[in-house]
């Protein structure tokens, strides 16, 4: 009986060593890259201040005023470190202060709870890609609506074949880091490639070194499938400056003295979309231009006679290669737009019905 | 083996990219801030190609005597001007090799090349920067020329964003009863720009979500391989 009575005493204590404070706790983040902590309290008190240890064995306040129901949260931690805070619970009265502590460690966890709605769709839309790539590759004939941007590029070569003039191709004011550009730049090697079979010259001026090699290399691949690497020209493709406004002033320069019979402008644009379109527009050129940036789609369509509206940009590769595979893969785009329709029928069902839940989950809240 | 190697690199630094999205545990949550800074410093070093062929492409239409030939020195000199400033006197609080241009900088208030910067560069920049009011005056009148139903709809949409957007606007019909309130140019403008702007707009940005990761997909599986130059 006295062994029962010392092991549930010796618990008890435990238990009041262990225990969580009622009024004073810290809570790591959870589903975080350990860089933060959640500072509770609960305290009665009208000022209380919170303070945390530095290195030197001073403190520094983080938060000063009313002790009911406080929560702060303590970011940019490192999550090898452990910390410590207190409370201090100022009694006028006495001339002191109460003191509660707390030490906790900031943990690394190994997924973003919040981010599960992202990966499910995610990982839907990659699944129904690969299921109709596979489905293409096993002979599977995909039906791909007519784009008229990317049927124009034959008739805009055609023309500058015609008039003896060169064309202006624009890879954007993105970096190689953008997708928009490698998908321009997918663009430029079927065009490329139609310009060599044509002998007609196409002047690429890049805005970024890396995208300039990146279109050289594109370029002069394309001449070399065509039978025409002798009629690769390296210096019409070149680098202007890395200067949004100096990069404009450049191409401009270009339209009014060159005057090509076709621009396309294709890729990464931002204030610059209007000015050079409508430069291009004075020169009398066909103009083709595509973007995601959907601000700048409105000055492209006023401007330009044809207009690659954002996937179009991405789906082109694809619909000018005509490759089974690369077709499937726009199926799968198809998916993702059924996915998202039925999601947002979904969404607004839910909310009318007054089950927040299924918003909060997608809006990524934890 | 000129596609394979960089067809791995893709897939691997693809894969590791996408991952690391959602695993904020070390070292996946260091591997974006590690390539970009790879990609920065790989950046860095091409930049001197830029350089070479800016040089390459302005000497060779100098000495072809291009008929505006005279446009490319004066690149070229502007050019050569704000490197040698840049690199003999620094930039801002970087020395250069010849100091901080102290002598320099009490006589004109700034470094060489922060002044080039701020009195010709800035204005040039600017200056090309202001056409985009006039281009926008122009594409504007093109675009709400009455042609279509279509064109009809553009124009009186515009009218009513536009007016609703200035103070004219908004006396135009203050004088409407409460109950009609909805019709004030300003509300109708905001009704506009919240709900079949905003919804047209989320459309677009859906569609091309959905076209990045698909165009992602096909360069991450070695599908889409026309960026490296070929297809073999």
């Amino acid at each position: 009986m006295k062994k029962i009575l010392l092991v549930l005493l010796m618990g008890l204590l435990l238990s009041f060593l262990f225990a969580k404070s009622s009024f004073f706790w810290v809570e790591d983040v959870p589903w975080d890259d350990g860089k933060a902590l959640i500072i509770k309290a609960n305290v009665p008190a009208d000022t209380v201040y919170l303070q945390k240890a530095l290195e030197d064995g001073s403190w520094q306040t983080l938060y000063a005023g009313k002790g009911i129901n406080l929560e702060y949260t303590d970011s940019e931690l490192n999550p090898d470190l452990e910390y410590r805070y207190r409370l201090l619970v100022p009694r006028p009265t006495f001339g002191d202060s109460i003191s509660f502590k707390a030490i906790a460690k900031p943990i690394e966890q190994w997924f973003y709870l919040h981010k599960l709605s992202y990966l499910l769709i995610l990982l839907a839309v990659s699944f129904a890609i690969v299921y109709y790539v596979q489905k293409a590759r096993k002979g599977k004939d995909y039906y791909i609506r007519r784009i008229n941007g990317l049927d124009s590029i034959d008739e805009s070569i055609g023309r500058a074949t015609e008039k003896g003039k060169p064309i202006l191709f624009v890879p954007g004011i993105g970096d190689l880091d953008d997708i928009q550009t490698i998908s321009s730049l997918t663009i430029l090697s079927h065009l490329a490639h139609k310009a060599a079979e044509y002998d007609t010259e196409i002047i690429v001026p890049c805005r970024f070194s890396m995208v300039l090699s990146a279109s050289r290399e594109v370029v002069k691949e394309a001449y070399i499938k065509a039978g025409k690497p002798d009629a690769y020209n390296q210096d019409r493709i070149f680098y202007l400056t890395d200067d949004q406004f100096g990069y404009v002033a450049g191409i401009d320069g270009i339209m009014v003295r060159e005057q090509p019979a076709a621009n396309f402008f294709l890729g990464s644009f931002y204030a610059e979309s209007l000015i050079l379109a409508e430069t291009g527009f004075s020169t009398g050129a066909i103009q083709t231009a595509g973007t995601a940036q959907a601000s700048q789609l409105p000055f492209f369509v006023v401007s330009c006679d044809y207009t690659l509206i954002g996937e179009e940009l991405f789906a082109a590769s694809a619909y000018l290669s005509r490759d089974p595979q690369q077709l499937g893969s726009l199926k799968g785009h198809d998916f993702g737009k059924l996915l998202v329709i039925l999601l947002i029928v979904a969404g607004v069902i839910a909310e009318m019905s007054n089950w927040h839940w299924f918003k909060a989950f997608f809006e990524g809240a934890q | 083996m000129k596609y394979k190697v960089p067809l791995i690199f893709a897939f691997v630094c693809g894969i590791l990219v996408v991952i690391s999205e959602f695993i904020p545990h070390r070292p996946f949550n260091m591997l974006i801030t590690t390539l970009q800074d790879w990609f920065m410093i790989i950046s860095g070093f091409a930049i001197i190609l830029g350089q070479i062929s800016l040089f390459q492409a302005n000497i060779k239409k100098i000495r072809g005597k291009n008929p505006d030939w005279p446009f490319y020195l004066a690149g070229l000199i502007s050019f050569s001007i704000m490197l040698i400033v840049g690199l003999f006197w620094g930039t801002q609080e970087y020395r250069g090799i010849l100091g901080h241009g102290d002598k320099i900088q009490a006589a004109i208030g700034m470094k060489p090349f922060d002044y080039l910067f701020a009195n010709a560069f800035m204005p040039l920049s600017s200056t090309m920067f202001s056409l985009l009011a006039f281009f926008i005056a122009s594409a504007a009148y093109r675009a709400f020329i009455i042609r279509s139903f279509e064109s009809n709809l553009l124009m009186i949409t515009a009218v009513i964003v536009m007016l609703g957007r200035t103070s004219f606007g908004g006396m135009l019909t203050s004088w409407l009863p409460q109950g009609l309130y909805f019709l004030h140019l300003p509300n109708l403008s905001d009704f506009i720009m919240e709900f079949p702007n905003s919804a047209a707009q989320r459309a677009i940005l859906i569609s091309a979500a959905l076209g990045i990761i698909g165009s992602s997909l096909r360069i991450i599986l070695g599908i889409e391989r026309s960026y490296l130059g070929g297809d073999k």
